[in-house]
């Protein structure tokens, strides 16, 4: 599960890293206002940000650093309302209805730290580069040696001193050395504290000295949350952070349906247990010249219901010109997944070609219900195997 | 020959008593596995369905059965203390099926395990392990096997022993998707290629046993002919195991990797990727696992044939 820049920011800024200034707005007004007291407080510039799940958004226009308010009211009146499209949106754009409006820092240097569950080491790590404010995987790509990783202790986590040893392999001097530490180490407690699977500032800013902060100080600018979703039982809070706006329409219904589903640009539409057999459908109806419409792992113990629910989405999806049902019966029951072909087929009906192949637990009585509802089902083909479903499938399209 | 578990290991299932645990219980049952009890806290001393007896904890069940190996169907939330509470009740074999669990309970599992060096860990979120028992009667999903064990949640009839083999050979088959397994059990099947022990390593990022310390297994074991070797998208597990493979194992190997055509923006957040520092797409994995001299196979329809060629079983006569 993703969350909205401003609500990183409070769990950061609660957690007690230091974030610039600034307010959530909805409204022109008050982004208005919010622009007004932070100019009031002293601030010589304001950044005015789109609040949406997609990067890119610079480049888009979606983010305005101004040096006045009716610059903020301007920026503001731009993007509120308006469709951001860049690189990682779906071509139609993400609208957007929220903008941060946070006070301007001053940069001396710009650093990157996250926190991510590190799979080959079975536990968390953070990583860290002297390269912040730019795009990390770039820097992963080009210079792996400027990116440093430190894996937490699996049952007590990140250790003091290991944040402080990484401040000074950044280069870090002075007050900015224990500024530093403190901040990973509530980044860690919050990662922990949350359920995170990705809590990342970048960049992470070293202010110039000043009055109050003799060797600068360790600000947060921007960060990015996501979080385990097996864990959203005992993290309510963030739970509520939820944004269905953000989502996809038949992404959301298959998820609220407990489906794993992921729309995609072809015309084949996919219903198989299991997300390795899914995917592996997905590889081998583009081996045979087709293009799957659909990633959707209906899971274990998807209830008929469920499994209706997705054929209504899959049937639904604009340009499906076929459907291939893929099940190999382990927890799921074969039976179940015929009688949801069924209920979709009074319910829906199917007008395109279905290629249905079962095999596995309780493969005969599911073949005993598909034989009796025959009639109500005329565009079913019936498979052997993986190979014939595929062929079979893919001609059908071809054909239509 | 098998590896880790056999026709004699004594298995219980935690959560016997839920709707998954009740159902996959007797499916082991029916199968021939040796279930010797379950385990629900608060339901001591009453049998399940099949006469099995319910016990309160996993070290009085392991006291009363010498159980060896346990199943566990625990819901997500209480699922990884389960795992620890079979580990010290002496438990060597613990297959977790459990989907769900959180990957930070995970970490945690995973490091208070090293206190149980004799405790193996299957999964979680996978659909178990099995060492397919002789075929006595019946056909297709109707036939009656015994002296295998089959913990979790795969259709039996699909396995094939190797007595009952017609080409004579079998392979051990490692997998992190459940389904893709049974896709591979069938293909072997139907070529007349039996299999010793099916292993699911499950889907989730931090996990029990690995392909490494399942390829050693496999390559210890006498009666294992070949392996077949089935991963995903995401990770570095299957790049340094067919380093491992070149290294080590004299064993052919067949290999896929699920998610080809998987978009690539979909995967999770990015910092994940970063640190193995390499490609993790799957044509990477597979190019990976071809420097490795493993047969890779293009399509997930030609795992059997393809491991049939590398054990020069002929995949056209089958039996």
């Amino acid at each position: 599960m993703k969350i909205h820049e401003y609500q990183a920011r409070a769990l950061l800024s609660d957690g007690g890293v230091p974030v610039p200034d600034g307010a959530m707005v909805e409204t022109v007004e008050a982004a208005r206002e919010t622009a007004q007291a932070l100019f009031d407080a002293g601030t010589s510039i304001v950044v005015v940000k789109a609040q949406v799940h997609a990067g890119g958004r610079g480049k888009a226009g979606f983010v305005k650093v101004v040096s006045s308010v009716d610059e903020a009211v301007e920026a503001a009146t731009f993007m509120l309302g308006n469709t951001m499209v860049s690189p990682q949106t779906p071509p139609e754009g993400i609208a957007v209805t929220q903008v941060l409006v946070a006070a301007g820092v001053d940069i001396e240097r710009e650093l990157y730290v996250a926190i991510t569950t590190d799979r080959m080491r079975r536990t968390n790590s953070l990583i860290a580069s002297a390269e912040g404010g730019v795009e990390i995987e770039q820097v992963a790509h080009d210079r792996p040696e400027a990116i440093l990783t430190v894996p937490l202790h699996p049952l007590d986590g990140l250790r003091a001193w290991q944040a402080t040893d990484l401040a000074f392999k950044l280069g870090l001097t002075g007050k900015q050395v224990r500024q530093f530490t403190a901040v990973c180490m509530r980044l860690a407690e919050v990662f922990l504290n949350t359920d995170a699977s990705l809590a990342e500032i970048n960049p992470l800013v070293i202010t110039p000295a000043s009055d109050a902060h003799s060797d600068g100080q360790v600000v947060a600018i921007d960060a990015k949350f996501n979080f385990d979703d097996n864990a959203m039982f005992r993290q309510k809070a963030i739970a509520d952070c939820f944004d269905p706006a953000a989502e996809d329409p038949d992404e959301l219904r298959a998820n609220q349906a407990g489906l794993s589903f992921v729309s995609l640009d072809g015309d084949i539409g996919c219903l198989v247990n299991g997300a390795g057999l899914a995917m592996s459908t997905m590889d081998i109806i583009k081996l045979h010249g087709g293009e799957p419409a659909n990633f959707l792992d209906v899971g274990g113990d998807a209830s008929q219901e469920a499994v209706t629910e997705a054929f209504r989405i899959i049937l639904g999806e604009d340009g499906c010109k076929g459907v291939l049902v893929n099940i190999f019966g382990g927890i799921m029951q074969c039976d179940r997944i015929a009688h949801a072909i069924v209920a979709a087929a009074e319910e829906v009906g199917f007008t395109v070609p279905l290629v249905v192949r079962l095999e596995g637990t309780n493969v005969e009585a599911a073949r005993v219900v598909l034989d009796e509802a025959a009639t109500r089902l005329p565009t079913m083909i019936t498979a052997t195997d993986l190979e014939d479903a595929a062929a079979k499938v893919c001609q059908a399209v071809a054909t239509v | 020959m098998s590896i880790l578990v056999n026709g004699s290991t004594k298995v219980i299932c935690q959560g016997i008593t839920g709707a998954s645990g009740a159902f996959h219980t007797k499916g082991c049952v029916d199968y021939g596995t040796k279930m010797v009890g379950g385990v629900t806290p608060g339901k001591g001393g009453q049998t399940d369905a099949n006469g099995l007896p319910i016990f309160d904890t996993v070290s009085e069940a392991v006291r009363s059965t010498g159980a060896e190996a346990s199943m566990i169907f625990v819901p997500p939330p209480f699922a990884g203390d389960a795992i620890l509470e079979a580990a010290d009740a002496g438990v060597d074999v613990i297959c977790c099926i459990t989907e769900g669990i959180p990957v930070q309970d995970m970490v945690r599992v995973r490091a208070r395990l090293e206190a149980y060096p004799d405790s193996v860990l299957i999964g979680p979120n996978c659909p178990g392990i099995i060492t397919p028992g002789r075929r006595v009667s019946g056909e297709g999903s109707n036939a009656v096997f015994e002296g295998g064990c089959k913990i979790g949640i795969m259709p039996g009839y699909i396995h094939t022993a190797k007595e009952d083999a017609a080409s004579g050979k079998a392979v051990g088959i490692i997998s992190r998707s459940g389904t893709l397994t049974y896709e591979a059990v069938w293909q072997t099947s139907v070529l007349g290629i039996g299999q010793t022990t099916c292993v699911g390593i499950g889907g989730d990022p931090v996990r029990g046993m690995g392909f490494i310390e399942l390829l050693e297994r496999f390559g210890d074991d006498p009666e294992t002919d070949g392996i077949v070797m089935i991963g995903e998208i995401g990770g570095q597990d299957e790049t340094l195991a067919g380093q491992w493979i070149k290294d080590n194992l004299s064993k052919p190997v067949a290999a896929f990797i699920a998610g080809r055509t998987a978009p690539p923006g979909k995967r999770m957040g990015h910092a994940g990727a970063i640190i193995g520092g390499a490609d993790d797409t799957a044509q990477a994995k597979m190019d990976a696992l071809r420097d490795c001299g493993i047969d890779v196979c293009e399509s997930p329809a030609t795992l059997g044939t393809t491991m049939a060629a590398a054990m020069g079983v002929d995949a056209a006569a089958p039996a």
